[in-house]
């Protein structure tokens, strides 16, 4: 199976879960991996070092920016020429944006949020999360070439070998763009709970009334204080119920569940979360999860662990303290 | 201007979804317009306060998705518009983006298209890319405000690693997402004038459409593993006890 994987990245800082499709791709023989941008040689070395045979570089000032109109020509100009069977991607919305229209050139489909494969010979054949995971479907395609996204973290990252090398082959870039970007500015440092092996999120339970006035509002802040130096000494992300995002008390990037993200964190703690089943389709790929919730009885209790029924003042910074130490950090 | 909101109808967010004889089911939860394209009409309106502009809300869908529709209309929509026909089942996100850059053909001189950011049933988020590249129209996704002067269009395009400035002309297909600002309400108005409008449905023959081919194929429907979870509530003499006994049960389970 001639196998393409695209290494998306933002401003030559690669998405991790690209390499995580490397390690698919090799499943099924050699990879060619695609990577587009300007300047962006040091990512066709990562490739490499990740498991990449050759590389197909379109390297070219007009592609700084990611912008989906003359990515997606440039990938369906080397897919024209060159005829892959499965093109691999990280679901990330750039690589969304540019499969689809990519494979609307193509009249092929693409597979998104992919936490399994098989190949029957013919056709990969993949498993995906729908209605935000409460089902689960398991879907082909029969165009070609195969787009086929992966969900991050679902697969394992390939164990990088320094030095690892090979070829380089330089390709034309699409250049004709619709669009403009005319600024930029920076989101929050910190961990992406798409990324993040541990995730600290904090609910309503944070404050109790998020909606009442400015005390209410101390409170949360406190509250995410505390979830925050929780994740920054487990080196993971902060995450938050829609509760808590719909009271403006932290931004929209950290909801998880329906309406937010999906997740798949080694360690999950919900903190004053109660449980909401939109919630909770949100964590089901979690391994582990601990719950810390006033009411005993929260929905929450019935998909973690681990609980703790206390209050979430009280309880983190113990927890920080006591983790701190069998750390030893 | 003329402004385009693509709407699509799907199972409650609270309903528990199963599969039941190879079919999904979601019980007797209703039907509602998906969560994300509130978001889409919302920014349409909000256009609509600057601009003389007249909103259309399109959809894909059974007749009964006509409540998704009416739902648009009472939030204040202009007008809506059904495309309905019994070829029309199962439908992949590239044959969505043939009808519906049909539909917006035949609604003609169309200035601006609006998607939510993805449905919260298949999720794919691909009819946006797929409808624009289609109509050849530029793709301002994940606006997180859109601004319009004369025909040139600028948003806030909300990602992971920030917020970008991004423009282009009009016609333009948009996606939104919730930092467009809380939709509105039906106003009772609203919802008077939506039970009483009478929505026109096009059929694939009223586009000059034959049955779109399909090129995703469900071959399997299945229920998520269980989750066989017996949760273990830590307890203690005290609090930092509690803490402690639960630091080092997190520690044996090898996930840090």
């Amino acid at each position: 199976m001639k196998t393409w994987v695209y290494i998306d990245h933002f401003k030559g800082e690669a998405v991790s879960a690209s390499w995580e499709a490397i390690g698919v791709g090799k499943t099924f023989g050699s990879v060619t991996a695609l990577v587009f941008g300007s300047s962006v040689e040091h990512l066709a070395q990562a490739a490499f070092e990740f498991g990449a045979d050759e590389v197909l570089l379109a390297d070219n000032s007009e592609l700084a920016d990611f912008r989906a109109e003359p990515y997606a020509s440039t990938l369906t100009a080397l897919v024209t020429s060159a005829s892959p069977d499965l093109i691999l991607l990280p679901t990330t919305f750039r690589a969304r944006e540019m499969a689809g229209m990519s494979a609307m050139d193509l009249n092929s489909g693409v597979l998104i949020d992919v936490t399994a494969l098989e190949n029957n010979g013919e056709n990969i054949i993949a498993t995906r999360p729908i209605y935000e995971g409460k089902l689960f479907e398991k879907t082909t395609c029969s165009g070609k070439p195969q787009f086929v996204a992966l969900r991050g973290r679902a697969f394992p990252r390939p164990s990088r070998e320094a030095g690892r090398s090979g070829a380089i082959t330089k390709v034309a870039a699409q250049t004709q763009a619709l669009t403009s970007v005319e600024g930029y500015s920076a989101g929050e440092s910190g961990v992406s709970i798409n990324d993040a092996g541990v995730i600290v999120a904090g609910g309503r339970g944070v404050s109790n009334n998020p909606s009442l006035g400015q005390d209410e509002k101390a409170t949360a802040e406190k509250g995410f204080a505390l979830i925050g130096e929780l994740a920054a000494l487990l080196g993971g992300a902060v995450g938050a119920s829609r509760a808590a995002v719909d009271a403006g008390f932290i931004p929209y990037s950290h909801q998880v569940g329906q309406t937010g993200k999906v997740v798949s964190p080694d360690l999950y703690i919900a903190a004053g979360i109660s449980g909401s089943i939109q919630h909770v389709v949100g964590i089901r790929t979690a391994k582990v999860v601990v719950a810390i919730n006033k009411d005993a009885e929260a929905p929450i209790f019935t998909v973690a662990r681990y609980g703790v029924v206390g209050d979430l003042f009280t309880f983190l910074p113990l927890l920080t303290t006591a983790l701190k130490k069998i750390l030893d950090k | 201007m003329k402004i385009v909101v693509c709407i699509k109808q799907v199972p409650d967010s609270e309903a528990k979804v199963s599969t039941q004889n190879g079919q999904v089911s979601w019980g007797e939860s209703p039907l509602v317009i998906n969560p994300f394209d509130e978001y889409a009409v919302e920014a349409g309106l909000q256009q609509k306060e600057v601009f003389t502009a007249e909103v259309t809300a399109l959809c894909i869908g059974p007749e009964s998705a006509r409540d998704a529709l009416k739902h648009a209309l009472a939030m204040g929509a202009d007008n809506a518009v059904l495309v309905s026909d019994p070829a029309l089942v199962d439908i992949d996100s590239q044959a969505a983006a043939r009808i519906l850059a049909a539909a917006i053909q035949k609604i003609g001189d169309v200035d601006m298209v609006i998607f939510g950011r993805q449905t919260i049933d298949t999720s794919t988020g691909l009819t946006t890319p797929q409808t624009a590249r289609l109509l050849g129209w530029p793709m301002l996704a994940l606006a997180g405000s859109i601004k319009s002067e004369n025909k040139k269009v600028t948003v806030e395009r909300i990602i992971e690693e920030g917020k970008q400035t991004v423009s282009a002309t009009m016609p333009v297909v948009l996606s939104v997402v919730q930092s467009i600002g809380e939709p509105r309400y039906p106003s009772f108005m609203g919802i008077r004038k939506a039970s009483k409008a009478v929505i026109p449905f096009w059929s694939l023959s009223d586009l000059g459409l034959s049955a779109p081919k399909v090129v995703v194929d469900r071959t399997e429907l299945m229920n998520p593993p269980s989750r066989n979870v017996n949760c273990e509530i830590i307890n203690g003499s005290n609090p930092e006890e509690i803490a402690e006994t639960l630091a080092k049960k997190i520690l044996a389970e090898k996930v840090l």
